[in-house]
């Protein structure tokens, strides 16, 4: 249970660092976004998971799947808010040449 | 363990922040503030378990995920509209 | 009415599971809250198919793991492509056939295709979804149709 723990946190951890990492190193808004998508998803759910599994069971353990449901729920709305305000205001998504 | 979660957290929300301040849209910096409130809310709720009361800070995480994106919205309306009220004005209004 | 006794049922639900105190006083105020807010949004008009789509309960826990799986996936896929130090993205914006017969359908899948990373749907209409996709594999992933069937039987119960 802890080693399980331990190595869902870890993972979360790296999720959320890679996607800091992307936000920076991305070209547009776009792309950043895709890289927005990682913390979201795999670093948020990782380490809400690994919480989930010292939480034992209870109240707490129902909490941390309520907030993880809301999490995925409602962050690729914002998500898709912001990349449609942002086609709206007038910003082309960086595109690579044509193959 | 928690604690190094907790770090790695703190230092990601920095990275979110360097993106925030150098923008260069006004999406760029709405998009950082966005990935900055769900770090908060995991790092909220990993620190809860950290000093050993998750019950209270399990609540205060969930509640700012759902003002989170409220927020988040309201400033992209505001951005988009130029006012919270108003809607799109090229639609006509919704049939009843 | 069906709907309004569940959406009340999961308002109280939600209340309990926040609240935390189970003494008289404060459950009675949790049915008072519960109520009437059901009563505001019957009055709004909002507690229908669109507003409680409890229609698509049943097939989510189908088709929640599959998504899981695929989410997973994507995930590795991105975080590769991000620590690459050449960055091989190839960004494109793309037009997929939305087959979805109801809206909460339709939204049902743009939310996965945004919760998805490497593909983000910037726009929804009627019958397609203009996506955008951080690479051509991405994209073809998306192409292939497989996401758009699962959320067409997900309707379908």
């Amino acid at each position: 249970m802890e080693i399980a723990s331990a190595i869902l946190l870890l993972i979360g951890a790296l999720a959320m660092l890679v996607g800091g990492i992307g936000i920076l190193r991305m070209p547009d808004l776009f792309t950043r976004l895709h890289a927005v998508g990682i913390t979201d998803t795999l670093g948020a759910a990782a380490i809400l998971l690994g919480l989930a599994f010292i939480a034992g069971w209870g109240l707490l353990l129902v909490k941390l799947f309520l907030i993880l449901a809301v999490l995925l729920l409602l962050n690729p709305t914002a998500s898709h808010a912001l990349g449609r305000a942002a086609v709206h205001g007038a910003r082309r998504p960086w595109l690579s040449a044509p193959k | 363990m928690l604690i190094l979660v907790v770090t790695v957290l703190l230092g990601t929300m920095g990275l979110a922040l360097i993106r925030a301040v150098r923008g260069p849209t006004v999406y760029d910096r709405i998009l950082a503030a966005n990935a900055f409130t769900t770090k908060t809310i995991v790092m909220v709720t990993t620190f809860g378990f950290m000093v050993g009361e998750p019950g209270l800070y399990l609540d205060i995480a969930l509640m700012y995920a759902l003002i989170g994106f409220i927020g988040t919205v309201a400033v992209l309306k505001v951005s988009e509209f130029g006012n919270l009220g108003q809607t799109r004005p090229e639609l006509p209004p919704k049939p009843k | 009415m069906k709907r309004a006794l569940s959406l009340f049922l999961l308002l109280f639900a939600f209340w309990l599971l926040l609240s935390g105190h189970y003494d008289f006083w404060l459950i009675g105020l949790g049915l008072i809250s519960s109520a009437s807010a059901v009563f505001l949004a019957r009055r709004m008009g909002i507690v229908d198919a669109e507003g409680l789509p409890l229609d698509l309960v049943p097939g989510l826990l189908r088709y929640a793991p599959w998504l899981f799986g695929t989410v997973i996936r994507a995930n590795f896929d991105v975080a590769r492509r991000i620590l690459h130090p050449r960055l091989p993205i190839t960004p494109m914006v793309i037009r997929v056939p939305a087959e979805q017969r109801t809206a909460p359908g339709r939204v049902s899948y743009a939310n996965s295709i945004t919760l998805t990373p490497g593909t983000i749907s910037l726009e929804v209409s009627d019958d397609e979804i203009e996506v955008h996709a951080l690479s051509v594999d991405a994209a073809e992933d998306l192409q292939s149709g497989e996401m758009g069937r699962r959320v067409v039987a997900l309707e379908a119960h």
